[in-house]
């Protein structure tokens, strides 16, 4: 196992940007994602590691050493496709065993090996079959041994979870993590989906429009957004355009006065997780009265929106017990909301305008 | 049985049809079906039945059966020969133009040059060209290349199998670029990331995966040459003529039921490698 180092990676085709500048530090036995939406760049950033594209400019470092214009086949990366990509005439076993075989490693010592990466993922007894025999998620994990099996210095998962299904996700999530973690692995991940990377990484990087928004761990990332795009993509986000008029206090563009954090000294947008907004049933007018504007019951969670001057507000709170008066609450009723005003972050940018520089 | 499948299943329409006009559905359906088949083996099924008329002008009902024309067949030496000679150029031709159209079809797909487009369709063109009038310019050209090398051409092995390269090789191109469109990349991908150089990539991975589409093209290029009457008509010489102009030379001064014997024979083997072939590659999935 090593370190991954990206250099102020870019990747330009023709006169559009792929990749824009990207530093990201792995270390040995981290697990970082990639997270972002479709096109955002973090496949092409993935697949500049494996060595199948090329960078623009700025460098790729595999366990110290310098491997920007290697080829694939001389990176020692160990990569898991989205299609698994399994050699669909060759059985089990000489999957698992090509990439050793590659490095002429003796019949003896690669049947071991071969077995011993099986039993890893539980496959021993399918050595045999052909890939075409196995189910998806048994697919999947011959995939995943065959990327180990080689002791990659850094091993590379593009959406390796997007073709099984949900309850399957689950458990091989889980599984890649403890089999990760287990081996030490430096792990680059690459995957559209929050829960997965949330779930999984030490670290998470987030991209949009090739450019990272921010680096940090699920908390960071969570609880403190560096932006609107990072606050409304990972979780559900009230982002609330307005200006700040005083310490801890906001006015949104509809009128409303909210209160946001003390401590902020600018910013244009309040960013409020629903899940900090409290909610009581209220009469008449008030500070932070509004009309709620729909209930939607969810078993564990109700979803309540709520008209603040003309600014929508979700708040989403745990079921409550049905003696409670919140349970009654209906769309029209007038409701008082309220939060910790350190739970409303100011952010400075504009979350229509994301495309600009 | 079809009644509960189709109340779980929806019409796309929303509308979930009863089990009445599902029936008929289904009814109409097998109906074209046996139709569609009829259609294409009738005439193979009648060349068969024909060829053990015992008669030389042919008609319903005949007066009795016999294998006299297959043996009447036989002593046709036109036909032995033919039969060699048609083999040869088919085998021949296919052993050139299937690695030449494989080598093409990859360019084809994976090739990043201008002209690309161009170079298909013009691989392709042999196809959409009357064979008659390739056979006729072939002849042409062959006369002018004849004069200028001061070599035979017409008539010979060689100039007919060159002829038929014409064949195979759009035959080729057509099918093995078929199955390389379908061929995931990722597995090459995969390979290299393993550690694979590329010619390793290419003759562990790409070619193996590859391997349905040259079957299929070389057993369609086989066909294609080996049944060609138009191409061949001009460009045969003497003692050196194949099958079906052999056939057709016959049937210009007898009308007899050796021809369907010859064609049965002919129908037969052919049907044979197809099943042969398809018990080592499904067919029905690179055509």
């Amino acid at each position: 196992m090593g370190t991954l180092k990206l250099d102020g990676l870019n990747k330009r085709y023709g006169a559009s940007t792929a990749v824009e500048r990207v530093d990201l530090d792995v270390a040995e036995g981290e697990f970082v994602s990639l997270l972002g939406p479709s096109g955002c760049g973090k496949t092409t950033t993935l697949r500049m590691v494996a060595g199948f594209i090329e960078p623009s400019a700025g460098r790729v470092l595999i366990a110290g050493r310098d491997v920007t214009t290697a080829p694939p086949y001389a990176r020692n990366t160990g990569m898991v496709f989205q299609s698994y990509a399994l050699f669909p005439h060759m059985s089990v076993g000489q999957n698992v065993g090509f990439g050793l075989e590659m490095r002429k490693v003796g019949r003896a010592e690669r049947d071991t090996r071969v077995r011993e990466a099986l039993r890893l993922v539980q496959l021993e007894h399918l050595a045999e079959r052909l890939p075409r025999e196995l189910s998806g998620g048994q697919q999947q994990r011959v995939a995943l041994a065959r990327a180990l099996v080689i002791n990659p210095a850094v091993f590379l998962l593009d959406e390796p979870l997007s073709n099984l299904d949900a309850k399957l996700r689950a458990e091989v999530r889980l599984e890649i993590r403890e089999l990760q973690q287990r081996l030490g692995l430096t792990t680059l991940f690459v995957t559209h989906d929050q829960d997965e990377a949330l779930a999984m990484s030490d670290r998470l990087v987030v991209l949009e429009n090739g450019r990272v928004q921010q680096v940090g761990s699920a908390e960071d990332l969570y609880e403190r957004p560096a932006n609107a795009f990072v606050a409304g993509f990972v979780g559900r986000c009230n982002l609330l355009a307005g200006t700040l008029e005083g310490q801890g206090r906001f006015r949104l563009d509809k009128g409303a006065l909210v209160p946001c954090a003390p401590d902020a000294i600018a910013g244009t947008l309040l960013a409020l997780r629903p899940e900090r907004v409290a909610i009581t049933p209220a009469e008449g007018a008030g500070d932070l009265v509004g009309t709620v504007r729909s209930v939607t019951y969810l078993g564990a969670q109700t979803e309540y929106h709520v008209d603040l001057d003309g600014t929508g507000i979700l708040a989403v709170r745990p079921t409550p017990p049905a003696h409670d008066p919140l349970r009654r609450l209906a769309s029209g009723d007038r409701a008082a909301l309220h939060w910790e005003p350190a739970a409303a972050r100011l952010l400075a940018d504009d979350p229509l305008d994301r495309s600009s520089p | 049985m079809s009644a509960t499948l189709t109340t779980q299943t929806p019409a796309p329409g929303g509308l979930a049809p009863s089990a009445w006009t599902d029936g008929l559905a289904r009814l109409v359906f097998r109906i074209l079906l046996v139709a569609a088949y009829a259609i294409i083996f009738a005439p193979m099924v009648t060349v068969a039945i024909v060829s053990v008329f015992d008669q030389e002008i042919v008609s319903v009902p005949p007066p009795g059966l016999t294998l006299k024309w297959y043996t009447n067949a036989w002593l046709q030496r036109d036909f032995a020969r033919g039969f060699v000679t048609s083999l040869q150029i088919a085998l021949l031709a296919s052993a050139i133009g299937v690695p030449v159209g494989t080598a093409a079809a990859l360019a084809i797909a994976r090739g990043r040059f201008p002209g690309r487009e161009v170079l298909n369709t013009f691989l392709l063109a042999p196809l959409a060209v009357p064979a008659i009038v390739a056979g006729s310019a072939l002849y042409l050209y062959f006369v002018a290349a004849e004069n200028l090398f001061d070599q035979d051409i017409k008539g010979t092995l060689g100039g007919l199998v060159l002829a038929n390269v014409l064949l195979t090789i759009p035959w080729t191109v057509r099918l093995v670029g078929a199955s390389l469109a379908g061929l995931d990349r990722s597995a090459e991908e995969a390979a290299s990331n393993l550690g694979a150089p590329p010619a390793t990539v290419f003759r562990r991975i790409t070619l193996p995966m590859m391997r349905p589409g040259i079957v299929a093209a070389s057993l369609f290029s086989f066909v294609a040459s080996f049944e060609n009457l138009e191409l061949n008509l001009l460009l045969v010489g003497p003692g050196r003529t194949t099958l079906p102009v052999a056939m057709l030379s016959y049937l210009e001064f007898r009308m007899d039921p050796t021809l369907a014997a010859v064609a049965t024979v002919q129908i037969a083997a052919i049907g044979a490698m197809m099943l042969i072939t398809d018990r080592f590659v499904k067919l029905s999935r690179v055509v």
